[in-house]
């Protein structure tokens, strides 16, 4: 079946010239399963993720967290004034009041202190030893997913077509920011510029860092890595690495989805769906359409 | 790990949750799936044997938790969980600086010991400066001072049907309905073996202090902090806990921690 459709989509540009606009094979079923295997692994990670910070929500630079003396960059936590308990959040000393999401929150007359609120935790109510349950098991698939989609974009050559960045793209990139900023979309097999660096980043940086990160926060693998945490700064400093790429990931996922509401969310749907993607009219994008060929 | 009974504490337990769960709005629909003996979460904690496995298969037997130096250490080490056991026998022994205190080594063993500080600490030592991981979040660096675990297994001559030591400790660290919980916690042979695990009786070149868990404790270099009980009275050798407690192999474990504390 993909071979077939293989082949109907290098027909594409070419047959593009007769029909006004063209239904392309754009995604493998490799690329579409670990997308969404991604969308559900990380869905559950950032929410158990968040429960686990809740235990002790503050993140410091260093080997160890700082009792005595003072390392930590952010906090976030809840404290006595004279209208009543207020949440904050506190990023490199500076204080903001986040009342009711961040510190402070829950149903009006039942707030409680806690770091993030429950609406977005797994579970709801505060429980570490649940939320490591969860974050693991889909530690476990998010990297077993980031490994077979290596090795199938590897070998159907979606790394090399489609993700690679060549010097054209570089040429491209200030003209991409441009039409980016204008909300002005390609319709093309190729991704632009800034979707390679985007999707590059995340399944090349990103997630490799996440998966180390959360390797170096793990007593048993610093016997086995031991080099790992000095690499990376320190204990500490690797679990503030981790939460920030989550921040990362979080944007990321923001700029995802309103790229794709702004680009047609049918069409990009459909294309992660089914893999079929309906490509522009050649006349507006004929360079680009000559060189996807 | 092992199998276990939803025993009356675990009814307890998973209402005490499930009743603070009640009070939360929002994105609470995986929580009863989610409590202890729940079949989407015994499902998911498949992936904790995944994890020890491959840890084990990874790290072995003895390969080494980081070590620090001096330098590391900054401050004194943070206690948590039990800091002041308020139970009598514990204070009994307190007031009298620990001179009645000894440690039983029993199960299934050969010689069953019962060694006091003075011939605990009259055994060759290992000292040792390395980080604590609570399964919290946060870190501290320290220098332990103790008895290789190792070498008091040798001396008790270890069955071959045991599988796994188990840490009886004198602090309560809950109350049920049906009395008082001691803490306690079990590991396998092959971290029981390990040269970084100690029976410590010095911290930062000093006596064990009370709040860290005078008069002795365990350190598992290569685990979590809940895998390290404090105010250890006796080391029992087992071939399974599922009948102890709540039958998870420790206090933490009995309420949803991984009984493999390696991540």
């Amino acid at each position: 079946m993909e071979s077939v459709a293989r082949s109907q989509s290098a027909a594409g540009p070419g047959a593009s010239a007769s029909n006004e606009k063209t239904l392309i094979y754009r995604q493998s079923r490799w690329t579409r399963l670990t997308h969404w295997l991604w969308a559900i692994s990380l869905f559950f990670m950032l929410l158990s993720g968040l429960q686990i910070f809740n235990a002790r929500p503050q993140l410091y630079i260093g080997k160890q967290s700082g009792f005595e003396y003072n390392n930590t960059i952010f906090a976030i936590g809840a404290e006595n004034t004279n209208t009543g308990p207020r949440g904050y959040t506190e990023i490199f000393g500076k204080r903001f009041d986040t009342t009711g999401v961040l510190g402070w929150s829950g149903p009006a007359g039942q707030e409680t202190s806690r770091a993030f609120p429950s609406w977005a935790t797994i579970p709801s109510y505060y429980d570490l030893g649940t939320a490591r349950v969860v974050h693991f098991f889909f530690a476990w698939i998010l990297t077993t997913t980031l490994i077979v989609w290596l090795v199938a974009s590897t070998v159907n050559g979606h790394l090399r077509r489609d993700l690679a960045p060549r010097l054209d793209d570089l040429k491209r990139l200030p003209q991409d920011i441009i039409d980016h900023a204008k909300l002005k979309f390609h319709h093309t097999r190729e991704y632009n510029t800034l979707q390679k660096m985007a999707y590059g980043g995340v399944l090349f940086v990103l997630l490799p860092l996440m998966i180390i990160t959360g390797l170096a926060m793990s007593p048993s693998m610093n016997s086995v890595l031991p080099f790992l945490n000095d690499l990376l700064g320190g204990r500490q400093t690797a679990r503030t690495i981790h939460f920030t790429v989550m921040v990362l990931l979080v944007a990321f996922f923001v700029v995802h989805i309103l790229m794709i509401l702004a680009a047609g969310p049918i069409n990009e749907l459909r294309s992660i769906i089914t893999g079929w993607y309906r490509t522009d009219p050649p006349a507006h994008d004929d360079k680009t359409a000559e060189r996807s060929v | 790990m092992a199998k276990f009974e939803i025993s009356r504490r675990k009814f307890l337990t998973g209402a005490g949750l499930g009743a603070s769960g009640i009070m939360l709005s929002g994105c609470d629909a995986f929580d009863s799936q989610l409590s202890i003996g729940g079949g989407l979460r015994s499902f998911l904690e498949n992936a904790n044997g995944l994890t020890y496995r491959a840890q084990r298969l990874l790290a072995g037997r003895d390969a080494l938790a980081p070590e620090f130096s001096e330098a590391d250490i900054r401050q004194p080490q943070r206690p948590n969980g039990v800091t002041a056991p308020d139970d009598d026998v514990y204070k009994g022994l307190l007031a009298n600086n620990f001179a009645d205190w000894r440690l039983e080594v029993s199960g299934l063993v050969e010689k069953p010991l019962s060694l006091s500080r003075e011939q605990l600490q009259n055994m060759p030592s290992r000292t040792q400066i390395t980080r604590h991981d609570c399964v919290e979040g946060w870190s501290c660096i320290a220098k332990w001072t103790g008895t290789p675990l190792s070498l008091v297994l040798d001396q008790a001559v270890v069955k071959p049907q045991a599988r796994y030591v188990m840490f009886h400790c004198l602090d309560t660290i809950d109350r049920s309905l049906s009395g008082d919980i001691k803490y306690y916690g079990t590991i396998d042979l092959i971290d029981a073996r390990h040269p970084q695990t100690i029976l410590a009786y010095g911290l930062n070149g000093k006596p064990l202090p009370v709040e860290n868990g005078a008069p002795l404790r365990v350190r598992v270099e290569r685990q979590l902090g809940y895998k390290m009980p404090k105010y250890l009275y006796k080391i029992e050798l087992v071939d399974g806990f599922a009948t102890v407690g709540g039958g998870r192999g420790g206090y933490w474990e009995d309420n949803g921690y991984d009984w493999y504390g390696g991540i």
